[in-house]
């Protein structure tokens, strides 16, 4: 098993016709992902690249039977259409576009509350389960099948992670990134609790940055509901304040956010926290034993 | 996105919230002349800088005649004012405001942010005003206020008034208050402003409430729909190069190293200043190339590196999802053969096409040092940095 999507997820691209869309749409597919169509306004009823077009969402969902989706539409409209995916019943929609405003996602945060969809970022790489389905932009190869979840607010330290795992072996079952504003669908705390349930996880690595609280949020969550090893990075140790590190989400305001308050909290709360980087795998290893 | 003081008032008085009558001047004799049309005195000169505390550091001066509002201003202009956000180098005064002055009955401290918490804006309210909020916060929590902001109904009466109430504020002035509030929270959705403080707002000795000073903070995702607000952009109040790198999509924050990087996606940049760090060096910047570089870009992004003198060596550090490898390669050959790199250059690529970006580089005839994984890629540059040196 895995979280959020198998090999039975169907998934249709919004955006599908842009250069973005279309170019990850087919390595989606040639991961072994049902992308069944795609949506962009005005071009319902052509096929791209043998992908069927559709003019809205819900007449994509009707005539494909899919159940998530991905957007990579540009960002004045993708807020929009988030909640058009929302609205037609998708149940999953992961938002990868980059450099939504905030307030917009304000409005779109609002909007899913009492709804049934899981919208993941935006400004994430996607989630993949390996071997199975593949919704995002992460390259395919460096993922393997296994036990180990993943989840990140960074795109290429996922990558990162999952590279160091599948290089001594260790495969993952679901990676999610969460993307890096400070308004996004799905938390930390989310995915951990997924991974708890997930039958088929053993262990998880979390991956946060500077910035927030949620981190913090996430390491108590840990140490009093999850019964599963838990290894940790945190980034930015050498940000300095005031400065917005690349991510909305990743500034360091009035003294709060620091990576070192984090670290140290993390720590309390019984995770093993990489020094660097490049150990993320190793600090897994020193609370989890793979069988 | 910041913007001055002057800029932020003119904002807030076209949205309703009283600030004080007021004009940017960039000489003396034109800041004269300004203080006889203002009225009749005393007048505050404010240095009109991107940073606080510049009460404390001379940035702020009362006159009490028109000729020493020109010789305020002339002194002012052009002085090199420190304070703790400046720095030590300390920040060039090029524009001062000069605004009647008003007679201060009580200071309040007023905020607006989007709250990662609740994911909603959220005002914040203290009878601290004039004071530093952190401080505040720090070590009187409990004369902080804050109150969330449905997102689709926004800021009610009542909710102003709670706070209004909460300020100790009484009688007229909380029905002032609440016409303040709901300004402010106008201005701040209008805006797409990711930070809006007022500090202090004041109770003036006539009973009105008055923006004393206003600090913006505009979400730079949001500008496309705000030209007006990009247009009050002022370059010299931010570093040459993050102005270059921004022009480029690059997203690049200048630090006090002298190993430069590059790298894509802001966890993994983040992550390889810390590396460098973690072996003893010390990165030079922060720069994110994003996922959709083009070679282009990627060469703007070294030469942006190379143009700060203090670096003495570069990292480059990819791992391709969008990005492709043998784009980045491309970008750096190319970028090798435009400027020249007369520093160690270590490379560590792995993702999308890695195996063709490191053939290009191998074959590319530059002294590249190919490394294999973060931590080796670190390792190098810090030994190749101190073997230079």
């Amino acid at each position: 098993m895995s979280i959020m999507i198998n090999k039975d997820t169907r998934v249709i691209t919004q955006g599908i016709t842009g250069a973005t869309g279309l170019f990850h749409a087919q390595g989606a597919r040639e991961y072994g992902t049902q992308m069944v169509g795609g949506v962009t306004p005005g071009k319902g009823g052509t096929v791209v690249d043998g992908f069927p077009v559709f003019d809205t969402v819900a007449d994509a969902l009707q005539a494909t039977g899919a159940t998530a989706s991905v957007i990579y539409v540009p960002p004045p409209f993708a807020a929009d259409s988030i909640m058009e995916a929302v609205d037609a019943g998708v149940e999953l929609v992961c938002c990868i576009t980059e450099g939504i405003p905030v307030l917009d996602m304000v409005k779109v945060k609002q909007y899913l509350v009492g709804k049934k969809t899981r919208l993941i970022g935006p400004n994430c790489p996607g989630v993949i389960t390996p071997g199975q389905c593949k919704i995002g932009i992460m390259p395919g190869y460096i993922h393997k099948p296994g036990k180990v979840g993943v989840v990140s607010r960074s795109g290429t330290l996922t990558y990162e992670a999952v590279w160091q795992l599948t290089s001594i072996g260790l495969g993952q079952s679901t990676c999610v990134g969460i993307g890096g504003d400070p308004v996004n669908g799905t938390s930390h705390i989310d995915c951990l609790r997924l991974f708890e349930e997930d039958p088929d996880t053993e262990a998880v690595i979390m991956i946060g940055e500077i910035g927030g609280s949620a981190e913090e949020e996430a390491a108590r969550f840990v140490k009093e509901h999850m019964t599963k090893p838990v290894a940790a990075y945190i980034a930015g140790v050498t940000a300095p304040p005031g400065k917005r590190m690349g991510h909305a989400g990743a500034i360091i305001s009035g003294g709060k956010g620091t990576a070192t308050e984090k670290v140290a909290v993390l720590k309390e709360c019984g995770i093993s926290v990489a020094d660097t980087p490049a150990e993320m795998a190793q600090a897994l290893l020193k609370v989890y034993k793979p069988c | 996105m910041n913007v001055h003081e002057y800029q932020a008032k003119a904002i807030l008085r076209k949205f309703g919230v009283p600030v004080p009558d007021g004009h940017v001047c960039y000489n003396g004799a034109s800041a004269r002349e300004w203080a006889k049309r203002l009225g009749e005195g005393p007048w505050v000169v404010k240095a009109q800088i991107h940073a606080g505390g510049r009460g404390k550091g001379g940035g702020v001066k009362l006159a009490r005649s028109s000729s020493e509002v020109q010789m305020i201003a002339r002194d002012m202009l052009g002085m090199t004012l420190r304070t703790h956000q400046t720095g030590p180098e300390g920040k060039v005064v090029h524009r001062v405001l000069v605004e009647n002055g008003c007679n201060i009955a009580n200071e309040l401290y007023m905020s607006l942010l989007v709250d990662r918490g609740t994911s909603r804006v959220t005002i914040m309210a203290s009878t601290e005003g004039g004071m530093d909020i952190e401080e505040v916060a720090a070590k009187t929590p409990e004369k902080i206020f804050t109150e969330a902001v449905y997102p689709l109904v926004g800021l009610t009466p009542f909710q102003c008034r709670k706070i209004a109430f909460s300020l100790g504020l009484k009688g007229k002035l909380t029905n002032k208050a609440v016409k303040v509030l709901s300004n402010l929270y106008n201005t701040f959705v209008a805006c797409d402003c990711s930070l809006l403080e007022i500090n202090p707002l004041v109770v003036t000795a006539e009973g009105d409430l008055l923006a004393l000073d206003a600090k913006f903070g505009f979400d730079d995702n949001a500008l496309f729909r705000h030209l007006q607000i990009g247009d009050m952009r002022d370059f010299d109040e931010e570093d040459p190069n993050e102005v270059e790198a921004s022009q480029h999509d690059l997203s690049y924050i200048s630090l006090n190293g002298n190993i430069g990087c590059l790298v894509n996606g802001a966890g993994l940049a983040m992550a390889t200043m810390d590396i460098i760090k973690h072996y003893g060096g010390d990165p030079a910047n922060f720069l994110d190339v994003g996922g959709g570089a083009t070679i282009e870009r990627v060469t703007e992004a070294f030469k942006i590196i190379l143009s700060d003198k203090n670096v003495k060596g570069i990292l480059v550090n990819i791992f391709g999802g969008i990005m492709k490898c043998d784009v980045i390669a491309t970008g750096v050959i190319e970028a090798a053969r435009q400027v020249g790199i007369q520093v160690p250059l270590v490379v560590r690529l792995e993702g999308t096409n890695v195996e063709l970006g490191k053939r290009l580089l191998a074959e590319s005839g530059l002294n590249i040092v190919a490394a294999d994984g973060m931590a080796d890629g670190a390792q190098k540059i810090v030994a190749a940095v101190a073997a230079a040196a």
